[in-house]
């Protein structure tokens, strides 16, 4: 149940935006080159910070706007050139050791889709009669979440995984801010900061692996078993 | 009340500013030893003082429940025991010596996120807590600086932050819920949860659940989501292990338990109860498989601690007074007696230079007490009378046997069993097997900040066992009953 009326205008925006996430979603996991990954990464977290404003504006939650702003500032700018010094730092270009082929992890991200879409009717028809945007926000929460675990678990460079986690973070965001638009400010400013964090964590630690275990690859990573 | 736990959260926090300002070795040591006795008395007497009923401190911020507090003082014991045994220990790594001073920032900042999170009122916050917690300890896995190390910490930080992705989703999905109650802004509580609970819609509640359960379950390392444990407990130093192994594992499961009293309220508690029960029976499993066939002396315990979070599940999976007493006792014992374990297998593995327990051969002939109290430790972890866990895991036992699921006891006894062979069958190699090689004697000389830590942990250990303190029997039937 959002928790304001939605009018017609406002209804089809949220829709927009929250396909267009999921469709470069859909970007990340097609392309093997990690460059686009983190362009089409900020422009995914540039769509949310345009569906929190839209929710501010038509939901008169003044304080969504500042999480807009924060949203493109930190996820849309300020990640991505974080994550682009990291690859050119570490002569990235592309990822070579992914166990299945572009189209077909295309599929089995639309196979996700439909899970997603399953799970969230499921939840949905439950709650509220026919509320198609929390429909969607529940489908696209959900979908973000299992591309992204779908994206860990099909590529091996270290930093593939911190893109998929991101994307698990931006579906978490996307559908709170349809969900949940009251919730507390505090929460959502700590974990974007916290996400800041770990982030320069991530960095740092790919650095210690590049020194000291010489790659990066998570295929190269098997010392440890058993 | 408030002043205490300020007391508790400053003393690390000083100690951090003062080693940075300082920045030398040995006075980092003892700054952070310092912060841990500090922290330990000051927990203890939030204890004594505490009333028996939770009570909400500093603007709704803060929550003092008896399980909360008893989470604290586990965490405060290992802290001091580590700190100790971290003077001894650290001083080996001689090619560390100038980042020392960091080390020992870490270990107080890691303690203090551990002193932090189970007084959030708020789950979200507990949440943020907990990520921290990752993102300090991440470091100190990754602190010697070797291959293993690094590959460790990456794994963990991965596994961990992708489960904890888990708990967010179903945070956010349990304040969608309340929203039906409270409207669209409301200041999420652990208490309020329970207050909506039981007016939320099931499906959404039990997803909800156990998104948060796979989530923190991961922290605290059910299988299967188990995988990062190994390795972060392995590979980090031994003072580390012993804080992830006794501290932080508790912090986590404090989370699954809070959350699975708010699945209680709302009449969805059978459910909640299963899906514990089963992830604990599988950690059993999984720990038993792979204790049988293991060869790193850390490695073991590891596999150990994975073995006990399964006991502690299960313990508040069956629930009741006797479950729940049962879990928090085992919760005192396991964080003792992995520290002692920990620290054993630090004095061993610096003594035959090796993490191969193939190598450490003829423990007590070279180390004649330390070898001992090593293995009697190793005799408590399995399980075995007279010492504390045998008490925790008999009133688990017993509390199973009251409840719905009599399988996962019978489970659990047979899986016990099977590890108190396999465990002990790694011992009587130890201590008895062929003598190591001419000229690969151990030659290290431990000092006593490395053997004393190990007689602080077993003389508790031995008197749990031994005795129940009719106390602590009351305080956990308190606990037990506010819980509801």
């Amino acid at each position: 149940m959002p928790t304001f009326a939605i009018g017609p205008l406002a209804a089809s925006l949220f829709t927009v935006l929250a396909i267009v996430s999921l469709f470069l979603s859909f970007v990340m996991l097609g392309s093997h080159w990690l460059k686009n990954h983190i362009y089409a990464f900020a422009l995914e977290s540039w769509t949310i910070a345009a569906l929190s404003a839209a929710v501010a504006y038509f939901g008169h939650y003044q304080e969504l706007y500042i999480i807009a702003v924060l949203t493109a500032l930190f996820r849309g700018s300020l990640l991505p050139y974080l994550l682009l010094r990291l690859l050119t730092s570490l002569r990235l270009e592309r990822e070579f050791t992914a166990l299945l082929r572009p189209s077909s992890s295309l599929v089995l991200g639309t196979a996700l889709v439909i899970v997603a879409f399953l799970v969230a009717r499921h939840l949905g028809t439950r709650i509220t009669s026919d509320d198609r945007i929390v429909l969607l926000a529940l489908t696209c929460m959900l979908s973000l979440k299992l591309i992204g675990f779908l994206m860990m678990i099909l590529r091996s460079e270290a930093i593939s995984h911190i893109l998929g986690l991101l994307v698990i973070e931006n579906g978490i965001f996307l559908g709170s801010q349809i969900l949940v638009p009251g919730m507390p400010l505090l929460l959502e400013l700590v974990i974007l900061f916290d996400l800041l964090i770990i982030v320069l964590t991530f960095g740092i630690l790919m650095r210690y692996l590049q020194r000291h275990a010489g790659t990066t690859s998570s295929r190269d990573l098997q010392r440890l078993v058993g | 009340m408030a002043n205490l736990i300020l007391g508790l959260w400053l003393a690390p926090a000083l100690a951090i500013a003062l080693i940075l300002i300082i920045r030398r070795p040995r006075a980092a040591a003892f700054l952070n030893l310092a912060a841990a006795i500090a922290t330990l008395g000051l927990s203890l007497a939030l204890l004594a003082r505490a009333p028996a009923h939770p009570v909400v401190l500093g603007d709704h911020f803060l929550l003092l429940t008896p399980l909360g507090l008893w989470v604290v003082l586990c965490v405060a014991l290992v802290y001091v025991l580590a700190s100790i045994y971290a003077v001894g220990y650290m001083r080996l790594l001689a090619e560390e010596a100038p980042r020392l001073p960091w080390f020992y920032a870490l270990f107080a900042g890691f303690a203090l996120t551990m002193m932090v999170a189970p007084f959030m009122n708020n789950p979200g916050i507990y949440w943020i807590v907990i990520d921290l917690t990752t993102i300090v300890s991440a470091f100190l896995v990754g602190f010697e600086r070797a291959a293993e190390s690094a590959e460790a910490a990456w794994k963990y930080i991965i596994i961990v932050s992708a489960g904890l992705s888990l708990a967010l989703l179903g945070i956010i999905l349990f304040y969608w819920a309340g929203t039906f109650s409270f409207g669209p802004v409301y200041d999420m509580t652990w208490h309020r949860l329970r207050l909506m609970a039981p007016h939320a819609p099931h499906p959404l509640l039990l997803l909800a659940f156990l998104l948060t359960l796979i989530g923190f379950g991961t922290k605290v390392g059910l299988a299967p989501m188990h995988t990062w444990l190994p390795d972060a407990h392995s590979e980090g130093p031994a003072p580390v292990s012993a804080m992830l192994s006794g501290a932080l594992l508790n912090t986590a499961m404090l989370g699954v338990v809070r959350f699975l009293t708010v699945v209680d309220a709302g009449g969805l508690g059978g459910a909640g109860h299963d899906a514990l029960c089963v992830l604990g029976a599988l950690s059993l499993v999984v720990a038993a498989l792979f204790i049988v066939r293991q060869t790193g002396a850390k490695r073991l315990m590891a596999y150990s601690s994975i073995e006990h979070m399964g006991v502690i599940a299960l313990g508040f999976g069956f629930g009741g007074v006797l479950g729940i007493a049962g879990a928090m006792y085992q919760m005192l014992n396991h964080a003792l007696n992995k520290s002692l374990m920990f620290f054993g297998a630090g004095n061993m593995m610096r003594a035959y230079k090796s993490k191969d327990m193939r190598i450490m051969r003829r423990i007590p002939q070279f180390y004649p007490v330390t070898g001992t109290i090593w293995l009697l430790g190793a005799v408590a972890i399995t399980g075995a009378p007279p010492f504390g866990p045998f008490q925790g895991e008999m009133a688990i036992l017993r509390a199973g046997m009251a409840g719905p699921n009599t399988w996962a006891v019978a489970v659990m006894a047979l899986l016990l069993i099977v590890i108190f062979i396999g465990f002990l069958a790694h011992f009587r190699r130890m201590v008895a097997g062929p003598a190591p090689a001419r000229g690969h004697e151990p030659r290290l000389v431990l000092s006593v900040w490395m053997t004393a830590p190990l007689w602080l942990a077993l003389i508790p250990l031995t008197i749990l066992g031994l005795w129940w303190p009719p106390l602590l029997w009351r305080f956990f039937a308190h606990a037990a009953q506010v819980m509801r």
